[in-house]
């Protein structure tokens, strides 16, 4: 198999579990995986990326440019940053809530992510729009996008595994008292992602 | 045996424990920091020495002393720790070591979080000691191994040379989780050896220039210098580091163009080059940073007298800054193999205009002291002519709008002494070095002992938030943990100013405005050096008790968003509101209020 995500959104979005437990449950299906973080100086409200290549031919710990199998972004405008890496035909699952610079109230830019969905549209086929706080409405807090995106991705059928390899990654990767709900966001995404 | 998916600075520090590392040490610094973290998380019994040194000169001399009893030792830094190092390698490359001591030198192409772009490999050769330089976590693993028995094979240190992409990758890798570090044989005393001296210097100096030849014809058989091709092809790409790495993306398993992957820049493996290739008649070379590769294969072929073209930052094809990456590697070598290059559009041709996304630049966190350290001296300076050196640390975002706070920045600790510099050329302005307290005790006492010594006149601030905070929170002397996990005595800034002779040494907490301002126009107003400790624990530390809100006195003013810029504040149209999850309730905005209108609450 050779399939590459990226997994785009703002420092604190919870991106970095999101690729983890990618990571993990690839490997539990006997896969190859190299994975990697862009981060750059920001320690919150900068861009985050995490690439995770699954395969033996993945050398490069970037994924090259128009390679991306599926770009899962945390926040519309970070999809749009970062779509110079999806592949011809690939999919974006994108959360619709923007998240404005923390830089805004000093340099208003009016950005509110509007355009970045309608461009989106006008660009991707194969593009999934979730609101992350209508999605997450029933776990009780929008922190558990990062899982449930996982869930829609799988059941849109974007993702080349199991759901019970994801589902016991959650079991193995998660803090204990945190399983039950990751699980719960898990397949309440997949449910979404299959309508 | 055990199988883990970690990081590529946690495969190096678990290839160091898998060697039998006794000492480990450094100084933190992006993208090297993980490598002594994970040693000490992972230290059991306490059987391995592991520290955060003081700075890299002090790190890299505690191994040379333990290297010197035979004890195996890594010493961590970033690259431009290794410029601070470089003292002490320099000299220890000449004397030699015992124990097998490899220097991890973190190289940052970009830059993505560094000052320079400098080329560790470069140091390497000046230095005249082996260099390892790795292509992927795995081998990293690997070759931190191989680093030690070449380190003790030819009793010197040598330096390991991984990339942001390396460190910051994560692979997975199969350890001994039980590895034990080796006896340490222990210190026989021959000054004959361990004390330099210009005649020894002269002998040793001869006698490294003749072993390096020889370790490169040992490199010459390294299991990680690699050739992929076939006989009878007259086109190579010759490659190192994340640069193999991208080339092995676009080629995978082809033949028709020879791949050479060098792992040992220097010594140059020469006669592995050679024979690589032979009957080529043209290459392409792919390297991050300096044309390393592509100056030492031209040496070769020149005092050979073998006529190859060679292709890479000299000659236009590749770039000489910047990091590289997968597609303009694979755009390179396309053209020099004369593929065919598949030409996207970029964005799709028919979707009309893109938008473009807002820019997100880094900023001091909310409730961050330093935003408030930086606001009171601000104001209080507001009427007089002042200069403000910054340093290296959280803090150089100071300099961001609407603070605007850091006129100059050079290197650790080179505010201090640069605000001397400004001082002599005009006395009437204040000056002012803003040094944060990790970088203090790296580097800033000798400013001090200088400005004290010399007369200048300017006012240390210390923005003391009890932790080094940029690189991930390490502790250092003054926080009153070491990386043993043990309880020290924390070492005390003011008794340090002190006893240089500073008489005005004052502390305040920097979330106090009106005290903080006072003691800044207290300093301004006295002649001499003087210093304030702004002290107040970084936010990122602990989880908050507090938050402000703003209440209905609130006129839409917007004064608290223009004066200090903290991201937890924002504003539509007139009205202002506090993101309840961000904000700390450092009070900071309460304090800049005209209205009163910001009240704390417990959360």
């Amino acid at each position: 198999m050779s399939y590459n995500i990226l997994l785009c959104g703002v420092g604190g979005q919870g991106t970095v579990l999101a690729s983890k437990l990618l990571a993990a449950a690839a490997e539990k299906m006997g896969e190859t995986v190299h994975s990697a973080e862009t981060i750059g100086m920001a320690q919150r409200g900068g861009p985050v990326t995490s690439h995770v290549r699954i395969g033996k031919d993945a050398y490069s710990p970037l994924i090259p440019k128009k390679s991306a199998d599926l770009i899962i972004a945390f926040e519309p405008s970070e999809a749009v940053r970062n779509l110079d890496f999806l592949k011809e035909g690939g999919a974006v699952i994108t959360n619709e809530v923007c998240l404005k610079p923390v830089t805004e109230s000093l340099n208003p830019t009016g950005y509110d992510g509007k355009e970045m969905i309608e461009f989106l549209q006008k660009t991707i086929s194969n593009l999934v729009v979730l609101n992350a706080d209508t999605l997450c409405e029933e776990l009780g807090s929008s922190k558990f996008f990062n899982v449930a995106v996982l869930g829609v991705a799988k059941g849109a059928g974007f993702l080349p595994f199991s759901e019970e390899a994801l589902i016991s990654t959650i079991e193995t990767s998660v803090k204990s008292n945190f399983v039950e709900v990751n699980k719960k966001a898990f397949l309440h995404g997949v449910e979404v992602g299959k309508k | 045996m055990k199988k883990e998916y970690v990081m590529g600075n946690q495969a190096i520090a678990l290839g160091a424990m898998a060697a039998g590392v006794n000492l480990a040490c450094g100084y933190p610094g992006t993208p090297s920091s993980e490598i002594v973290d994970t040693i000490a998380k992972r230290n059991k019994d306490k059987a391995i020495h592991v520290e955060w040194s003081i700075n890299e000169k002090a790190a890299m001399e505690v191994a040379a002393g333990a290297s010197y009893a035979g004890a195996r030792c890594l010493v961590t830094m970033k690259m431009m720790g290794l410029n601070v190092a470089s003292d002490a390698l320099m000299s220890l490359a000449y004397v030699g070591v015992e124990g097998g001591l490899v220097v991890v030198s973190a190289d940052d192409p970009g830059p993505i979080s560094s000052q320079t772009e400098q080329d560790t490999r470069l140091f390497a050769k000046y230095c005249r000691i082996p260099v390892f330089d790795p292509s992927s976590v795995e081998e990293a693993y690997e070759m931190i191994q191989d680093a030690f028995e070449y380190s003790e094979k030819y009793k010197t240190p040598v330096l390991f040379r991984p990339t942001t992409r390396i460190d910051h990758a994560y692979a997975s890798i199969t350890y001994d989780e039980n590895a034990k570090p080796k006896e340490i044989p222990g210190f026989v005393k021959n000054s004959k050896r361990f004390v330099i001296f210009p005649r020894l210097s002269r002998m040793n100096h001869e006698m490294i220039e003749k072993r390096n030849p020889a370790i490169g014809d040992d490199f010459s058989d390294y299991r990680f210098n690699k050739y992929q091709g076939k006989e009878g092809n007259n086109k190579a790409v010759l490659a190192g580091g994340a640069g193999y790495a991208y080339a092995k993306e676009y080629l995978q398993d082809r033949t028709d163009i020879s791949l050479i992957g060098v792992a040992t820049p220097h010594p140059f493996p020469e006669r592995f080059i050679l024979k690589s290739l032979e009957g080529v008649e043209e290459v392409l070379v792919v390297e991050e940073l300096f044309p390393y590769l592509e100056e030492e294969l031209l040496k070769l072929l020149g005092t050979n007298q073998i006529k190859i073209k060679v292709l890479g930052k000299h000659t236009g094809n590749s770039p000489l800054a910047g990091e590289n990456t997968a597609e303009q590697t694979a755009r390179e070598i396309a053209l020099f193999a004369g593929d065919e290059i598949a030409e996207g559009s970029d964005p799709p041709a028919d979707a009309g205009y893109m938008p473009a996304p807002p820019m997100r630049p880094p900023v001091l966190c909310a409730g961050c002291p330093h935003r408030a350290s930086f606001y009171a001296v601000k104001q209080a300076m507001k009427d007089r002519k002042a200069n403000f050196s910054g340093d290296i640390g959280c803090y150089t975002l100071g300099n961001a709008m609407p603070l605007d706070m850091v006129d100059t920045c050079l290197c650790m600790g080179a505010g201090i002494t640069m605000a001397q510099g400004l001082h002599w050329t005009d006395s009437k302005t204040v000056n002012f070095a803003f040094v944060g307290d990790s970088t203090f005790f790296a580097s800033g006492m000798t400013g001090i002992a200088n400005a004290v010594y010399n007369e200048a006149d300017m006012i240390l601030c210390v923005l003391d938030n009890s932790t080094t905070a940029m690189t991930g929170h390490q502790p250092h002397p003054g926080t009153g943990m070491n990386m043993m996990g043990d309880v020290v005595n924390k070492i005390s800034i003011e008794m340090i100013l002190k006893g240089m002779g500073i008489e005005k040494v004052l502390t305040v907490d920097p979330l106090d405005l009106e005290a903080a301002k006072k003691a800044i126009t207290e300093c301004a107003d006295a002649p001499g050096v003087k210093a304030i400790i702004f002290k107040s624990s970084c936010v990122a530390l602990f989880k908050p008790v507090e938050k402000c809100v703003i209440t209905d006195k609130c006129i839409g003013c917007k004064k608290c968003i223009r004066e200090i810029g903290c991201p937890a504040i924002s504003a539509e149209g007139k009205k202002v509101t506090i993101d309840a999850s961000m904000c700390t309730g450092c009070t900071l905005c309460a304090q800049v209020c005209p209205m009163g209108a910001i009240e704390k609450e417990v959360r």
